[in-house]
């Protein structure tokens, strides 16, 4: 039971000999890529699902940023207050807070990815036996269900009959309210965040493992190289491309984080927020959600996740700039 | 016989490997093997210092409790529902759509399919407000329309698929299209049974998104009864229930489907995810 990752869909195989190259030859492969020439039926398959998604995200991206220079009524009428939602999010502490905690929350949960890393390498040893059965149970923890993670971690660390502090209490440590102490939420809803998305990366990067060719294993073994010189100088260098892939993803997912940790910060209590730490764990999404969806705010919640959506992007920016340094195309 | 005895020798060198394996598939498994044992103790047993680690008193009741503390068997209809016409309608539409993309051409096509594209970049709380006002202007909300119809679209789905289509060989195609069918013949009765593999890719992330998608139902169904099950466990564990038994068996029920169909169909699930993640 093997991951496929034969480039099936990425990259069409030739299907044409590669023989003969001639202009009119590839020409004629090129229109044959489309079978069909009748434009009514493209628009006819294209349209309902172009027209769902015109309709309910893309004119919705635009909207989202008209509400963003808009006070939103209280019976719905908007006005244009130009840049005052953006001048009140840049002096606003709680957002600035919340983008703190989840700037912390994204870097934590990147300390996963080489946990993933050996886990992927360990599985991809040759003769490994039960890897479906490891792959398996590392996987559990993606599927499932948010509120099912986060009630059992509030339990397990739960400062005064969770197991975590009992089993601390055996060693002599005082345990404290793991989830409701400020000094420690970050790196309590970041463990949560690492179990949840191990087995994610650890899949992505077993196929990337998988994809790197033998051969190249066994020209280094001739040449003399042991173990770790192999890791090092055939392994490392050829799965960059998927650990930089992992690594982008896993920052824009991170950055986007709501679910977990408002399940987890106890936010969703109809008496109000009762978790003292709340808005240190409190992340930018959950802060979107509270101004857009309950305080009635929702010009500045559309400003909220603007500036979330700029941030992703020059943050992606960034990482594809700076992948020239370590990222390595064979 | 000597190639048996190298391969062995060579799984006996493994142990390192495994003992590192077990210890993270342990340390990975504990918490929801507890989320089990604790689910089938009473409350009392559950807060017991020290702990007990199998129930001493095997306690059924807390999953019946569940149905007594939220409408369970509505929100299990509900998220069955919105997770079955989700993944029915994006399978449908998106295929038809990929399949124009990668073998019609038409005049617009390239500038439509970066439009497609361009929804894919973009990060889902930006469609949310319009999302949902679109809904309350419909009068849908605290519906399972809201829950079901912006979920059936998806650029993911539609770019995925198309992939998968531009991989396959064209001659079948070919044939049928010089047997006069039309493309959406061709498409239907040729395309869409090749490309099995990547539907099912598909169907199956689809289902796990559905099902465990929380923040859009707390946005438009606030009536319990219209709820799907991840909203409703999470208005459980925030109303003043802290019994926490029942409200992992509440959990544990809830998510069981996914397990089950995670379990049952891993490897396109796990071949889902490696696709999608290696070439998204």
């Amino acid at each position: 039971m093997s991951i496929d990752t034969r480039p099936t869909a990425a990259v069409p195989a030739p299907r044409v000999p590669a023989a003969a190259p001639g202009d009119a030859r590839a020409r004629r492969r090129r229109e044959r890529r489309f079978l069909h020439r009748d434009k009514w039926w493209g628009y006819a398959l294209i349209a309902p699902a172009g027209l769902g998604l015109a309709v309910f995200y893309l004119w919705p991206v635009v909207e989202t940023l008209y509400y963003s220079f808009n006070d939103w009524g209280a019976f719905g009428g908007t006005t244009w207050t130009g840049l005052s939602n953006y001048r009140t999010l840049v002096t606003d502490p709680e957002f600035w807070h919340s983008l703190g905690n989840t700037a912390i929350y994204t870097v934590l949960v990147l300390l996963g990815i080489p946990l993933s890393m050996l886990l992927a390498v360990l599985l991809n040893l040759k003769g490994m036996r039960g890897t479906g059965v490891y792959r398996t149970l590392y996987f559990l923890p993606v599927v499932t269900m948010p509120a099912a993670v986060a009630v059992v971690w509030r339990w397990l660390y739960n400062g005064d009959v969770g197991i975590i502090n009992q089993a601390l209490s055996v060693v002599g440590v005082h345990g404290t309210y793991w989830v409701s102490d400020p000094a420690t939420v970050h790196f309590a809803v970041a463990v949560v965040g690492v179990w949840m998305t191990v087995g994610y990366n650890m899949i992505l990067l077993l196929a990337g493992l998988q994809s790197i060719p033998q051969d190249y294993y066994e020209a280094a073994s001739l040449d003399g190289a042991g173990r770790v010189r192999q890791f090092f100088s055939v392994t490392l260098p050829l799965l960059s491309p998927t650990v930089f892939f992992t690594t982008v993803l896993s920052v824009i997912q991170s950055l986007q984080v709501f679910d977990l940790v408002y399940l987890i910060l106890g936010a969703n209590t109809g008496a109000g927020i009762t978790n003292p730490a709340y808005t240190d764990g409190e992340t930018v999404v959950m802060l979107f959600f509270q101004k857009a969806f309950y305080d009635n705010q929702r010009g500045y919640g559309a400003a909220i996740v603007c500036a979330l959506f700029v941030l992703i992007l020059a943050l992606t920016a960034v990482q594809f700039r700076l992948q020239k340094r370590w990222v390595h195309y064979g | 016989m000597a190639e048996t005895t190298r391969r062995g020798s060579r799984e006996g060198r493994r142990w390192p490997a495994h003992l590192l394996l077990t210890v993270g598939a342990v340390v990975t498994v504990f918490p929801l093997l507890w989320e089990v044992l604790t689910s089938l103790k009473s409350f009392g047993e559950s807060t017991r210092v020290p702990p007990t680690i199998l129930p001493r008193h095997w306690d059924w009741s807390n999953y019946a409790t569940v149905f007594s503390s939220i409408p369970f068997a509505h929100e299990f209809v509900n998220t069955l529902l919105m997770t079955l016409l989700r993944t029915a309608a994006q399978l449908l539409l998106c295929s038809m759509a990929a399949y124009a993309f990668a073998r019609i051409r038409f005049p617009g096509r390239g500038p439509i399919f970066l439009a497609f594209l361009a929804v894919l970049m973009v990060p889902g709380e930006l469609f949310l407000l319009p999302q949902y006002q679109i809904m309350q202007d419909l009068g849908w909300l605290n519906s399972l329309q809201a829950l079901v119809v912006p979920g059936m679209f998806s650029a993911f789905g539609t770019f995925l698929l198309r992939q998968f289509f531009m991989g396959l060989p064209v001659e079948l195609e070919e044939a049928a299209r010089l047997d006069g069918a039309n493309p959406f013949t061709v498409y239907w009765r040729v395309a869409l049974p090749l490309a099995r593999p990547g539907l099912l890719a598909l169907g199956i992330l689809t289902f796990l998104w559905s099902w465990n998608d929380l923040m859009w139902p707390l946005v438009v169904n606030t009536d319990p009864a219209q709820m799907p099950l991840s909203a409703g466990l999470a208005s459980l564990q925030g109303s003043h229930l802290t019994d926490y038994p029942v409200l992992m068996a509440g959990s544990l029920l809830a998510t069981l489907p996914v397990i089950v169909v995670f379990v049952a169909m891993q490897r396109h699930f796990i071949q889902g995810i490696a696709f999608s993640g290696m070439k998204g």
